[in-house]
Parts: structure tokens; sequence; C-alpha cells
């Protein structure tokens, strides 16, 4: 990653319009806890805003912003969301069993074959348990909203994960899976093939019989007897969700905070899809201080010491603490934004309560699109 | 250590670590999820699975090292083959996949390997305390269930054991303790005590203080008008001075106010001492941030010892 971009970005709510307006997919991406659910939020209600049919996928809403959305006990279809806008809200929540599940029954040769693969505890546990499943399958409703249905704008949050992009690996994950030796090596005896396989192979299967029992062993094979033959078809879909993830209809939005640890897993982030030739079209910073003066908190510092043990010296301190830290939050942003120039840095200030419900949407939204001054 | 993503939870474990360290105790940190800001924390160059020194100790007499590394469950797989007679088992082949193929097969086996080391880690008898950063939140869950699902799972063989052993670990408190992290914010607190609830009651953890990070400290004035307070103390005010002062202390005691209600809010759902780390204003994160946390929080750690027997 270079830097030699100037500071950041001058903010700009109109070019979040733009992006909302000109593309048909966003994808809201970041690290834990940065707000990212609220964010897709705000963008998929803006697009109902603006007449759009939008839809929003969350992965794992907080429960009172979910409560706000309406999306208790939604299913893993988009609902309707009722409100006072001219276009149309739609909100579903990510459930990762019922989307491979759907998945493995689109697959299928025959209604036999899907129901071997989803009685089978191997599989249970692939839909469940196999690292990177729940980014494929939010990847994979992604691309299922696109194809089946009729939105102007689809906006998904990415699921919390250190491992950056795991959701754009997830896809090609489960068909290296398919493909490993390992798969090979189960298939052999009942292809009726020679058994030329690796020595050392065999030797792992068997201490892992010995290790987990033979149970384990059957359930595997007898998945992979099941899924026999649907790999390609999963290879295929999981290979156009990638291309539409790297589509110019789709726009990628960092989410990110300001302090130093969060923009450091940011700009981890940022690397991570300048490599995958991925643009990020907008950096969304939330939870920033406000600056309430532009004068060195040294000097601030400096004061407060000469009036300390008076209220004026605490007030005093009080201000260099919150200018230090803005200070500090610009100077931890300004090489992300340099990295992910020419993107526009949009920054939401701290807010004084938690974002549940649609006022405190559309306050956000008065900040992502600069309806109000900061 | 658990908690939400973002709560900074990576933060107070190197606190706590340098903390333990002061109070003389040989202390490791053990990561889980590959990059974390651990080592920058500690100005040093980052890490894997090969243990490093994070700082050296003996800046005072008696100040012990904190070291650190990073358990991945395919590095902990080689050990374990290698460990019980089964080298011959390639490392090329248990770091081409194959683990995920395991581990798919019986869930929680990756998980039962990163604790199974931790708790062979435990027998070294050169190091007083290990701090595992655990998964956030909801994978922490997981993760700690796991050798109670693998019980389930897998009746005999080595799997077995382990799983009964690292379950024996965790559950003994004089061997293991949660220590939950949260933001005095809404969200991360109800999180926070889900996260709990389920760790005691699912799994039979003892649970620690919780760790309440970022809270701001109280300053005097902040309910003064800037010009009365100038008044009082005979100082004038530049230009503009006043509005900027007045917004400022306003924010911040509404902050703190919401803070309050947060902290009082988590006392009521979660009957469990609190140990509040202030939010930092004046240092960078690094050494000296962490040194500044670590005081704090052997300040809440010397207030809950006044219970005879308590947390040490």
């Amino acid at each position: 990653m270079t830097g030699t971009g100037t500071g950041t970005t001058p903010v700009s709510g109109g070019d979040l319009q733009a992006i909302v307006t000109g593309h048909r997919i966003v994808v809201c991406t970041g690290s834990g806890g940065v707000g990212k659910t609220t964010t897709a939020a705000v963008i998929a209600l803006e697009g109902a805003k603006l007449g759009l049919s939008a839809c929003v996928v969350t992965i794992d809403p907080a429960k009172r912003l979910a409560d706000a959305l309406g999306l208790e006990g939604l299913t893993n279809s988009p609902s309707t969301i009722e409100g006072d806008w001219p276009g149309e809200l739609w909100a579903l929540m990510l459930d990762t069993k019922s989307t491979f599940d759907a998945l493995v029954r689109k697959n299928a040769e025959s209604d036999e074959q899907a129901q071997n693969i989803l009685e089978n505890r191997f599989y249970r546990n692939i839909s469940g348990a196999l690292s990177g499943t729940q980014e494929y399958m939010a990847m994979e409703k992604l691309y299922e909203l696109h194809e089946e249905h009729d939105f102007d704008l689809i906006v998904v949050d990415t699921p919390p994960t250190r491992n950056a992009l795991d959701f754009l690996d997830a896809p090609r994950r489960l068909t290296r899976f398919l493909d490993h030796r390992l798969y090979r090596i189960l298939m052999t005896p009942t292809r009726g093939i020679v058994k030329a396989v690796n020595v050392a192979a065999q030797a792992f299967l068997r201490t892992v019989s010995k290790v987990v029992g033979g149970d384990v062993i059957d359930d595997a094979m007898t998945f992979f007897r099941a899924f026999d033959g649907m790999e390609q078809g999963f290879r295929e879909r999981a290979e156009r969700v990638l291309d539409l993830l790297s589509d110019d209809n789709t726009a990628f939005i960092l989410v990110t905070g300001p302090r130093r640890d969060i923009v450091d897993e940011a700009t981890y982030f940022a690397a991570k899809l300048s490599e995958a030739d991925i643009p990020v079209r907008a950096l969304v910073v939330n939870r920033m201080h406000p600056r309430f003066a532009t004068v060195d908190p040294h000097a601030l510092r400096e004061r407060a010491a000469t009036l300390a043990g008076t209220d004026l010296g605490g007030l005093y301190d009080n201000l260099a603490d919150f200018v230090t830290v803005s200070e500090n939050e610009e100077a931890h942003l300004a090489g992300l934004a340099a990295s992910v120039a020419p993107a526009p840095v949009v920054r939401v200030p701290f807010l004084s309560t938690d974002v549940h419900d649609l006022d405190a949407l559309e306050t956000v939204a008065g900040y992502l699109f600069e309806r109000r001054t900061r | 250590m658990a908690g939400k993503g973002g709560v900074g939870k990576t933060t107070v474990s190197a606190a706590l670590a340098r903390a333990a360290a002061r109070a003389g105790l040989s202390t490791l940190v053990v990561e889980v999820e590959g990059k974390s800001g651990l080592a920058t924390l500690f100005g040093r160059p980052s890490f894997d699975y090969e243990e490093v020194t994070l700082s050296p100790g003996g800046d005072e007499p008696g100040v012990r090292e904190v070291r650190a590394r990073t358990l991945t469950p395919d590095d902990a797989l080689v050990e374990y083959l290698v460990d019980h007679g089964m080298s011959r088992i390639s490392r090329r082949l248990v770091l081409s996949g194959a683990l995920d193929m395991v581990s798919t097969a019986a869930p929680g086996i990756k998980d039962i390997l990163i604790l199974g080391k931790v708790k062979s880690l435990e027998r070294d008898k050169g190091t007083d305390l290990i701090i595992l950063d655990a998964p956030a939140a909801g994978h922490a869950i997981s993760f700690l269930r796991s050798p109670r699902g693998l019980l389930d799972a897998v009746s005999v063989g080595p799997i077995n054991t382990q799983a009964r052993d690292v379950l024996e670990m965790l559950t003994d408190p004089k061997r293991c303790e949660v220590i939950l992290v949260t933001l005095p914010e809404e969200t991360p607190v109800n999180e926070l005590v889900e996260t709990a609830y389920s760790l005691e009651d699912e799994i039979g953890l003892s649970l620690g203080p919780v760790v309440i990070n970022g809270l701001y400290d109280d300053l005097p004035g902040l309910d003064r008008d800037p010009l009365d307070a100038a008044h009082d103390a005979g100082a004038a005010l530049r230009p503009g001075e006043a509005e900027s002062l007045r917004a400022a202390a306003t924010f911040r005691r509404h902050r703190s106010e919401l803070q309050r209600e947060q902290v009082a809010r988590l006392a009521e759902l979660l009957p469990l001492p609190q140990i509040r780390l202030p939010y930092v204003f004046s240092a960078d994160l690094g050494p000296s941030h962490v040194d500044l946390l670590a005081d704090a929080v052997r300040t809440g750690v010397e207030s809950l010892i006044e219970i005879p027997g308590g947390v040490t």
C-alpha cells in the first residue's frame, strides 16, 4: 500500500448518494463492531427514500436494530418494511443453513439426491461449522437476490471476521474442499479404481478414523457419494458469485472507526481488496469524536496546568482531551484515506444513543448523505 | 479474555498482561485469530506460532516478562501428531487442507487442538499466567464449547481424552477464569450479558470480574459556564474559546452520563465485580498506553481484593 495522497479527501455526501443510485449492489465491509449493519441499513433506507426498490441483507444485527427494522422472526427471504418513502425497503436476516440447503436443492439432480445430502451428518457439519460457510452463504444469498428478484439496490453487510476477506475467498473454498485429494481417496473404493493413492494420505485417514471414530469416515463417504455429480454446478455458481462481486455494478464500502487498532484492521482490509482488484468506493468512519476547536492541544494543556485546581483548569483539560483525540483520529485516518483515494471519506460522529430505531437511522443518514452540518 | 469486536479486547489483554508482569508473574499471551494489534501495543514486530517476548520486564525490580505467541490449529495438530509418535503423517498433508476435512467431519477439532495446546502450555512451570485472547463474542462461545461438544460426539480415543482434560481445565475455577470485556455502551453490554450466561450455564466456566473499557474520567468544572469559571479563576478567555470549552464540556458530561447508565445497567444485569478502565485521551496506542491501563487494572484488582481470599 502506498500513501502518496495528501491527507483526507473532503467529505462528500453527494458521492455516497451517487454510489447508492449508481450501483445495484453495495457491500459494506470492515472489522467487527464498527457499525457495518447500521451503515448497510441506512444505505438501503436511503435507496427506498430515493424511490428505489432496496433490500438489505443483515448478518447478525443487534437485537434492537432488528426489532426496529421489523426483522424479528423473519425468514431467510426478504420481507418488506412499511414506511413513509416512495420506494420499497426490504430486509432479511441471513440464515446460513437454510441458504445452503436451498443451494443443495437447486444443484441436485433429483429430490432424492438433495434429501440424501441434507440428511447426512457430515453435510450438517459443513453447513454449520466449516469455516467460511457463513461468508460463502452471505455471498450466495446476494447472488440469489440479484438473480431471482427485481431489486434496484441490494445492500449486504459482511460477517464480522478478522480474516479480512473470507467472504471473497469463501465461494471457492467449498469447491477447493470438494476437490481435495482426500475426497478422491474416499471415493476410490466406490469407483473401483485401483488404489494408487498416496500412502501417507491413507495412513492419515486410518489415523483420523482411529482418533475420531469410524462413523465419521462413513458419514463423510456417504456425503461425497451423495454429492457426486454436483461439484460442477457448485463450482460454476461460485465463479459467477465472484464475477458479480467484481462487477462494475457492485460497490464496496469500507466501514471503520477512527481508533488506531480499528484503522489498522481497515487498512489491512483495504490492502486485501486492492490485491483482489476491488476498488473501495467510499470510506465510512463511524464514531468520530467531534472537533471542538482548532487550537494546539499542547497550548490548551499548558493553560490547564497554570489553572490547575480551578474549574476553568478542568474545562481546559477537557477541551485539550478532545482536541487531542480528534487530532489523533485524523492522523490515523490520513494513511487509510490516501490508500483508498479517490474514494470519499464520510465521517459520522459519536451519537448520543445506539442506533435502534428509524429515527436514529435517519440521524445517521443525515451524516452519511450530508444533510446536516457537522 | 472474551468480548465483542471493537471493545478493545486485545488492548485490555495487553494491559492485564503487563499488570500481571509488574506484579511478578511471568505472563504469556496467546492469540488464536492471527493478525491482531498486540505486537504494536508493545512496540514490537508482529509474531507467529513461535513464542516472542513483547516486554522483557526488569524495568523495575520484580517486574517479569510478557511473552506472546499465536496458536493455529494446523501448527497445533502437527505438534500433537509428532508428540504422539505420528510424525510420519507429513506436515505437508496436514497443511494441505486435510484439517478442514477432518474438522468438518468432527466440528470443534480445531478448537480442541488449540485449547489442548493451551493445556500443555499450562503445565510449563515457567509461566505463571496465560492470557488467552479468545475469538470475538459469538465465536468465543463455540470455541469454548468445543470440548463439551466433542465429548458427546466422540466417546473414546485420544480426542475424547483431550476433550475431557480441556474441559477439566476450563471448568476448574482455580485454573481458568473468563474475563469479559465491554465498552460502556448499550449493544456491547447486551452482548456481554448474553455471553456471560452462555459461558456459565452451558459450559460451566467461572467468570472473573468484567472489564469495562473506555470510561471518561471526571474533571472539575464540567457543569460550570466557562465565563463564570474564568471569572472565578481571574482569567480571561480568548474570543470564541467559551463556546469551544462549553461544547466540549457538554459532550463529556452527556457521554459520561450515558456511560454511567450502562455501567449501572451492566451491574444490574450481571452481578459480577467490575474493573473500570479509563478512556485514554493523551497517549496513542502503544507501550505507554498499555502501562497507563495496567495501572488502572492494578487499581481495579486491588479494590477487589478486599474480599479475603479473593482475586489475586
